[in-house]
């Protein structure tokens, strides 16, 4: 094994080490749904090749609005999907879609695309 | 500045007083004081109650007599100031915001068509240099890699680009998806190739550099080919995968379609024309013959035939008159009609078939849950596959090759694998299939629904509503001798004339149909619990059962016999005497629905096991049983109980299926672990149903279970296809044939069958669109 070889190995380990905790052990960006006047939770969120906030807090029994953002035209975000909530809206490119639910149940669920490759987590507190 | 309340969107909303309210996108306003304008101005405008106008949000909320003026006035009234109205708004799911969508997907599609067009002809050349190898004389030359540079620098940065921003934005949120492996494959093949043009004695060895009549010129090996023939081929994929995947939904956009723009309704005596919007309960509307239905209601006079085909998938036109619903977007053929409108907007049948159809298809299967996890992992998981194999080649390959092999293995395994397979297998799938499923009036609230209902062994069916009418008819009239059966169901009709009781107005309804002139009855008794007598033309008529007549001590005639044997058939013969004489039988039964025992056979002939279950006695539960084929019957179950009795059988072992209508059978339709229920006139959203049939034929029944089989059937050679297209290729891509056989996937074709993979799942569901009942399932 050269040097070459030996400096090709240890990046490779390295590269694939940080891709794993790149992408499986980050923490996403959390936000708290805001109680308005008509009692409602809203949140707005961006779409963007992912969500932003990634990570929402609402409380439990309270009705939810996340009012979705699509900012880009890629057909990977274009379906937003709450799977515990039997939700599913397709958002159009640069407009606001509201998602709106009232989570009867506590606990962590996950929202995704419709492939499940970008996904944010719900935190319903009670 | 005067507020207004928030408003998410456009929308009009009937309120108790029947003033309608209105919010209208502004435009061209400058200032506070142009709001302030255009508020005056609407504030004097005929019929208008209320008007807020919001310069911060470019919004005017009217509230408006709708008797007065109407949503096209008040636009008027905006532009005659010299301002004007975005959209006239709509129901949110309802024409114009749909077809702006609509547009915007289709710039959508010519700009990728631009892209892939630059990207194909600019490629071109380059992989014919790539492929010639030197042998073409003319490509042998000094700056023939800088030239290639050139050809690929707009695929890069034009055609390929979206797919580098859409990497970015994911990788900004800890995310990996198909642009990624795009971007990284496609950028490591231009990188590489880039540096090798430029500074070429970093990446050369001295093997290089031997092209014929090139020697001593340094020329190291470039890949532009890889990064433009790949964009090339993927935009290709982009735009196939785009326009199937825009006829899966062509279920719902048809069905959208469907929604008449205007409805002509009767105000202050006259009959205009007035955007479906703006049409509320109530108002009186009027169809012609070929005009479309545009909401739901109750015909107030008029009568005429009505193709629901649209939504029931029944082809035969319904008749309508006085007292019938109509439903919204189905069309008037014959006559003309006036109707009451009881549902609007977003309540109509129509928007509750398309909102429940949206659910559905949002609804995940179990059986994607696998595929599901694993492409949640799936893109980083490659990226690491692709970094090994770059490590395993540059260190196994000879040393002058090295860079070359790990180089275009590392970019085939990125290209190849397609996430986007897996993922579509069962969305798409599901999508065609309940969107199929509504226009045949089968509506299934999702993948679950569909799932199970594959898996289905038991149906058990309700009797009354769903294997009969639900109403009671005259099935015989059997006149004793010296009575003729005409004179008899006279005088029957007559007796029971204002009847409340459903056997009586069964009798009325028949003597109705066949025209019959009846007379005055006087003297009449209801004897409750046994019948009727009545003193008819000078005749005393007695109509009852056969206790009445004992206890009369009426002369039955032999007609005692002939009552046993229709009541053996499942009917309710009543004793018809005149004058203290048996005069004859009126048997009444709840006759059974014409196709019900075609449907049962069928449903048999899938392998399921048909029960009936009801309230009815055994005898007369047993009779319909036998007319439709069934010969496991559950009679005498208390409304309450069937959801017991359904438990039961799910002890067994059986999944089982109910079907019934979805008010009584609730709580049975909530514990099977399917719940049919047959839909009741325009109430098509049933609570406690997995599958909902517009159409209350049995017919659905078969319809829904052959339909959710073909689903699943489709779905499972999706899943089949996508799997092991990603467990051959990524390993073959990364070269694991090649000590074997001395097989390398070129990155080239290893695009074009990453592209070809996910429309062949697409188009694999899209074969759903041609479900029809008639095929074996």
């Amino acid at each position: 094994m050269d040097t070459a070889e030996i400096i090709v190995l240890v990046s490779g380990v390295a590269l694939i080490a940080f891709v794993i905790w790149y992408f499986f052990m980050g923490e996403g960006v959390r936000a708290a749904a805001t109680v308005g006047a008509t009692g409602v939770q809203q949140i707005n969120v961006t779409v963007k090749g992912g969500y932003t906030p990634d990570v929402i807090v609402v409380k439990k029994g309270v009705p939810v609005e996340l009012d979705f953002y699509r900012d880009e035209a890629s057909t990977c975000t274009e379906q937003v999907v709450f799977g515990d909530f039997g939700i599913s809206r397709m958002l159009p490119a640069f407009k606001t879609t509201p998602v709106t639910f009232t989570p009867e149940r506590a606990g962590e669920f996950t929202f995704t695309c419709g492939m499940n490759m970008v996904r944010g987590k719900l935190i319903v507190e009670e | 500045m005067p507020e207004t309340t928030r408003q998410s969107a456009p929308e009009s909303v009937p309120d108790r007083s029947a003033d309608v309210r209105v919010a209208l996108p502004l435009t061209g306003m400058t200032c506070a004081a142009c709001a302030r304008r255009i508020e005056r101005k609407l504030a004097h405008a005929p019929g208008v109650k209320e008007v807020h106008v919001n310069f911060a949000t470019e919004r005017a909320t009217v509230e408006y007599d709708p008797r007065q003026t109407d949503v096209r006035a008040l636009i008027k009234t905006v532009e005659a100031v010299g301002y004007g109205v975005r959209e006239v708004p709509g129901e949110d799911a309802g024409g114009t915001v749909d077809d702006k969508q609509a547009a915007s997907e289709r710039a959508e599609v010519r700009e990728l068509w631009r892209r892939f067009i630059v990207a194909a002809l600019l490629s071109a050349p380059v992989l014919l240099i790539a492929m010639s190898h030197g042998r073409i004389a003319l490509f042998n030359v000094r700056w023939i890699n800088w030239a290639q540079l050139a050809l690929t620098l707009p695929v890069i940065f034009y055609s390929g680009w979206p797919f580098y921003r859409g990497a970015w934005a994911a990788l900004r949120h800890r995310a990996a998806d198909m642009n990624t492996l795009i971007a990284v494959g496609t950028g490591a093949a231009f990188l590489y190739s880039l540096v090798a043009t430029v500074a070429p004695q970093l990446v050369t060895t001295a093997t290089h550099a031997t092209m014929p009549g090139m020697e001593g010129e340094t020329l190291a090996p470039v890949y532009y080919e890889a990064a433009s023939v790949i964009i090339a081929l993927i935009l290709l994929g982009r735009l196939l995968e785009a326009r199937a995947r825009g006829k899966t939904s062509e279920a719902i956009k048809r069905l959208l379609g469907l929604q008449p723009r205007n409805a002509r309704v009767v105000r202050e005596g006259r009959e205009v024309d007035v955007p479906i919007a703006e049409v509320i309960v109530g108002d009186v509307v009027v169809v012609r013959p070929g005009e479309k239905i545009p909401v739901d209601g109750v015909v107030l006079e008029g009568a005429s035939a009505v193709n629901e085909s649209m939504l029931t998938g029944e082809s035969m036109p319904v008749e309508k008159r006085a007292g019938d619903e109509v439903i919204g977007a189905t069309i008037n053929e014959t006559g003309s009609f006036k109707f009451s409108a009881t549902k609007v907007g977003r309540d109509t049948v129509l928007q509750q078939i398309v909102r429940l159809v949206e659910e559905a298809q949002g609804q995940r299967a179990p059986i994607a849950r696998l595929a599901d996890v694993i492409s949640g992992y799936f893109t980083p998981v490659v990226i690491c596959i692709a970094i090994a194999t770059f490590v395993v080649w540059f260190i196994a390959a000879p040393v002058e090759l090295r860079l070359t092999y790990a180089l275009v293995n590392f970019v085939s395994v990125l290209i190849i694998a397609c996430p986007c397979a897996l993922g579509l297998a069962t969305p798409t799938a599901v999508m065609v299939g309940t969107g199929r499923g509504a226009e045949l009036g089968v509506l299934i609230k999702g993948g679950a629904a569909l799932e199970t209902a594959h898996k289905l062994q038991t149906i058990v069916l309700d009797k009354t509503g769903t294997i009969t009418k639900g109403e009671p008819a005259v099935t015989d009239v059997l006149a004793a001798d010296g009575f003729q059966e005409i004179e008899l169901l006279r005088l029957a009709a007559t007796a029971e004339r204002g009847s409340e009781h459903p056997l009586g107005a069964a009798i009325v309804r028949r003597a109705h149909e066949q025209s019959l002139a009846l007379a005055d009855a006087t003297r009449f008794n209801a004897l409750a619990g046994h019948g009727v007598e009545a003193e008819i033309e000078g005749r005393k008529l007695l109509l009852g059962n056969l206790r009445l007549m004992d206890e009369r001590k009426v002369e039955l005639n032999g007609l005692g016999a002939r009552a046993a044997q229709l009541a053996s058939e499942g009917k309710t013969p009543m004793f018809v005497a005149v004058d203290g004489t048996g005069a004859g039988l009126i048997a009444v039964a709840d006759e059974v629905k014409p196709d019900a025992a075609a449907a049962v056979s069928t449903l048999k002939r899938l392998g399921l096991e048909v029960l009936m279950i009801t309230g009815d006695n055994e005898q007369t539960a047993r009779a319909v049983a036998r007319e439709v084929g069934i010969e496991r019957v559950l009679a005498q179950v208390l409304p309450a109980d069937k959801a017991a009795e359904v438990k039961r059988l799910q002890a067994e072992g059986k999944l089982v299926a109910m079907v019934g209508d979805g008010i009584n059978d609730a709580p049975a339709l909530a514990q099977a672990d399917i719940g049919i229920a047959l839909g009741t006139g325009t109430d098509v959203a049933i609570e406690a149903a997995d599958i909902t049939l517009i159409r209350g034929s049995l017919n659905g029944v078969v319809t829904a279970i052959k339909l959710s089989r073909r689903t699943i059937q489709i779905i499972k050679q999706n899943l089949f296809w996508a799997f092991i297209y990603n467990a051959l290729g990524i390993p073959i891509a990364a070269g694991v044939l090649y000590p074997v056989t001395g097989w390398l996937l070129s990155p080239v074709i290893a695009s074009a069958a990453m592209a070809l993979s996910s429309v062949s799942v697409v188009t694999n569901s899209l074969r759903l669109r041609r479900f029809n009942t008639e095929r074996k399932a």
